[in-house]
């Protein structure tokens, strides 16, 4: 019997967790002289208090939930993928190439096969380390954070050589207007309804379907059930008949594409350029969604949009406060602590106070333990 | 009647300064830091003696966190009705490109790139004529007859102070050798000390003994690594003579504090002119830095050299070479 009712697990604890780390920053807060009830409210009304706020948390979302899934799936398989980023760098070099190549005549025409291109690319990038992984033993959080800084070095050489745009900044020319994507203010626009300016654009909707067939791909087939049963005991999958060179090569491809597919997003959908740093760290954030989010596809969808939610607000706060920008990344950073790495810290306090909740009724009068 | 016409008056200006009030104007820091003794600071410092000299008044100012994130900021500024929105640095060019027309009622200001829309004011320096003057004292001050230049990112607008230094240097002494560097090809070359403070130990094994750094950030270790090796160094920007006295020849000062200041007043007073706007040795955008700190080290055959020529220069007798004009230097091969 599980020692935590299902609702716990998935709510309760990441909601104790988001409330410890809001204390602790608002102690940080009150600390260098600010108001951290005002603090709050500026955070929450910049990141869900008009449709401006919503935009640029649910397209920060976008980001969060495709790097999110990645590190999700790989979990599912017990590996670890922390080269979220520079599969993420190498997708948007894809998409880049995809944008940049071809004069499209439309969007709906450039968005697949910018997928696939952001989704091979990444893949790419993850086949590497997988292979090391399956085949040699070598550690994949070892090589895939490797991995991350010759893909950065990489895009750098790129962005000064051969894809520089004419003029002195480091980034590519701009991709054509057949492949721009239409934004939430274009789409609701269109149906009457007034939206912001913000970057949120149609690739939401590729989120959302990527959250949905990942969940399929995960509990609906054959594949899923190989890649959690090689996670839960790779020895005993063995034993079944699954083969451990070939899920761990599967699952990394998968996970790297769903990363790099971040790109159809950030460099398509906003940019559309390549620049550098054009991640944002989402490969790093992924690791807390999924984190958060249990690993499954729903809870990765949530909890992208609360860290969504806490970059758009906290981008709103250094803007309305003298706060300095470098407080923001600890209150980021203070959460990810609180629901990625101290997450026993309040799992184990809770087990024992449910187990002890469920006994008292089977033996009355026994004290607690 | 008249106390009552006074008192309209002041209801009347006191209105008029809460409607200026509103449009507060906005300045982008850019990547490198507020603090990078340098370009960014002197915008900064800029900024903070136009709030002096108008008491209570105010802007608003942020960082940009990353190259992704230039779009956003420069949208949130014109979003919170700030005006004029000052960004500096040429890496804004493209993105300002595109934000500039969706705000036609806000004015936005570039320094060191020149953005062609209606409501863009571009201020661009003429950082070869200042680098020329340092450029001869250089050349005058070296023992060793070789001076050496440490540029940030490679880009033809650091190219263009090592090209001014360069024939600056060979005006003084046509037989000086001028040994040049860059950090790096990205931006994160504005803010690397540590390779600055490399290169140019570097440098001065090879015989430097007078650097010039044109680096933002990472000129802070310029300036260290020849003061640690006891040999002389130029600043940039903002006046960087305080930061080593002994051991600061001068500072090729670029006046972004005035810019950033004329662009605030102009606008506050509703007069700000779009276009191209050239700050020179005429204008003092540029110059070189005299203080307390390098008085001892700067001769008087220094500073007459260098007022001949920048009288020269002024008056269109003497012309120095432009490297963005042609992509080219005749005093220099990269």
């Amino acid at each position: 019997m599980d020692k935590l009712p299902k609702w716990a697990d998935v709510a309760l604890i990441p909601l104790i967790n988001l409330i410890l780390a809001l204390i602790v920053s608002g102690l940080v807060v009150a600390l260098i002289g600010q108001d951290p009830f005002e603090a709050l409210a500026i955070m929450v009304n910049g990141a869900v208090g008009s449709t401006y706020g919503w935009g640029y948390t649910l397209f920060y979302a976008t980001n969060f939930i495709f790097t999110g899934l990645a590190v999700a799936i790989a979990f599912h398989a017990r590996l670890f993928n922390i080269g979220g980023e520079g599969q993420a760098q190498l997708g948007s070099l894809g998409v880049a190439l995809v944008c940049l190549m071809v004069p499209w005549p439309h969007w709906l025409i450039a968005l697949p096969v910018a997928i696939l291109g952001g989704g091979l690319f990444g893949a790419a990038w993850a086949a590497i380390p997988a292979y090391l992984q399956a085949t040699r033993g070598s550690h994949i959080v070892i090589t895939t954070i490797m991995f991350n800084f010759i893909a950065s070095a990489l895009l750098v050489y790129l962005l000064v050589s051969a894809l520089k745009a004419p003029g002195m900044a480091p980034e590519s020319a701009r991709f054509v207007e057949g492949s721009h994507l239409p934004t939430a203010r274009e789409v609701l626009g269109a149906i009457g309804i007034d939206f912001a300016r913000t970057p949120m654009n149609v690739s939401f909707i590729v989120a959302l379907l990527a959250c949905w067939g990942l969940w399929l791909l995960l509990w609906r087939t054959r594949l899923g059930y190989e890649i959690r049963a090689f996670g839960h005991s790779d020895k005993a999958a063995v034993y079944a008949g699954i083969n451990p060179v070939r899920i761990t090569m599967i699952t990394m491809l998968i996970s790297g594409a769903l990363a790099g597919l971040m790109a159809i997003n950030a460099v398509m959908g906003e940019q559309e350029r390549l620049l550098q740093d054009n991640v944002l760290g989402a490969g790093f954030v992924g690791i807390a969604v999924a984190l958060m989010g249990r690993s499954h596809p729903v809870g990765v969808f949530i909890a992208a949009v609360l860290f969504g939610a806490l970059y758009q607000g906290g981008a709103e706060l250094e803007f309305e406060t003298s706060i300095p920008r470098e407080m923001i990344v600890v209150i980021q950073a203070l959460v990810i602590l609180f629901t990625g790495a101290l997450d026993g810290m309040v799992r184990s306090p809770l087990e024992k106070a449910f187990l002890r909740f469920r006994r008292q009724p089977d033996k009355p009068g026994v004290p607690a333990e | 009647m008249t106390t009552m016409k006074t008192l309209l008056g002041a209801v009347a200006a006191s209105a008029l300064a809460a409607g200026a009030a509103m449009a507060e104007p906005g300045l982008i820091i850019d990547l490198g830091g507020k603090f990078d003794k340098s370009f960014n600071e002197s915008a900064y410092n800029g900024a903070q003696r136009w709030v002096e000299d108008n008491d209570g008044a105010d802007y608003l100012e942020t960082e940009l966190a990353s190259e992704a994130q230039r779009e956003q900021t420069m949208r949130r500024m014109a979003d919170r009705g700030a005006n004029p929105v000052v960004v500096l640095g040429f890496a804004n060019g493209s993105t300002l490109e595109q934000v500039a027309p969706d705000y036609p009622e806000t004015n936005f200001v570039i320094v060191d790139m020149v953005v062609d829309q209606p409501n863009v004011q571009s201020i661009v320096f003429a950082e070869h004529q200042g680098s020329y003057l340092v450029g001869m004292m250089a050349a005058m001050a070296s023992e060793t007859g070789t001076v050496s230049f440490v540029g940030g990112m490679d880009v033809p607008l650091i190219r263009k102070f090592a090209c001014g230094y360069a024939q600056g240097a060979k005006a003084a002494n046509p037989d000086v050798e001028v040994i040049a560097n860059m950090t790096g090809t990205t931006p994160a070359a504005w803010n690397d000390p540590v390779k600055g403070g490399e290169l140019t130990r570097s440098q001065i094994s090879q015989g430097s003994d007078v650097v010039f750094a044109a680096a933002g950030g990472t000129g802070v270790g310029v300036l260290q690594a020849a003061a640690d090796e006891g040999e002389l160094a130029i600043g940039v920007d903002s006046n960087q003579n305080y930061l080593h006295p002994g051991n600061m020849l001068t500072s090729m000062v670029k006046r972004v504090d005035n810019a950033v200041y004329d662009a605030f007043t102009a606008a506050a007073e509703g007069e700000l002119q779009t276009g191209i706007v050239v700050k020179d040795l005429s204008n003092d955008g540029v110059g070189v830095a005299m203080d307390e700190f390098n008085e001892d080290l700067v001769t008087e055959e220094m500073m007459a050299a260098v007022e001949e020529a920048r009288a020269a220069i002024v008056s269109g007798e003497l012309e120095v070479h432009d490297y963005t004009s042609d992509d080219s230097c005749p005093a220099l091969t990269f």
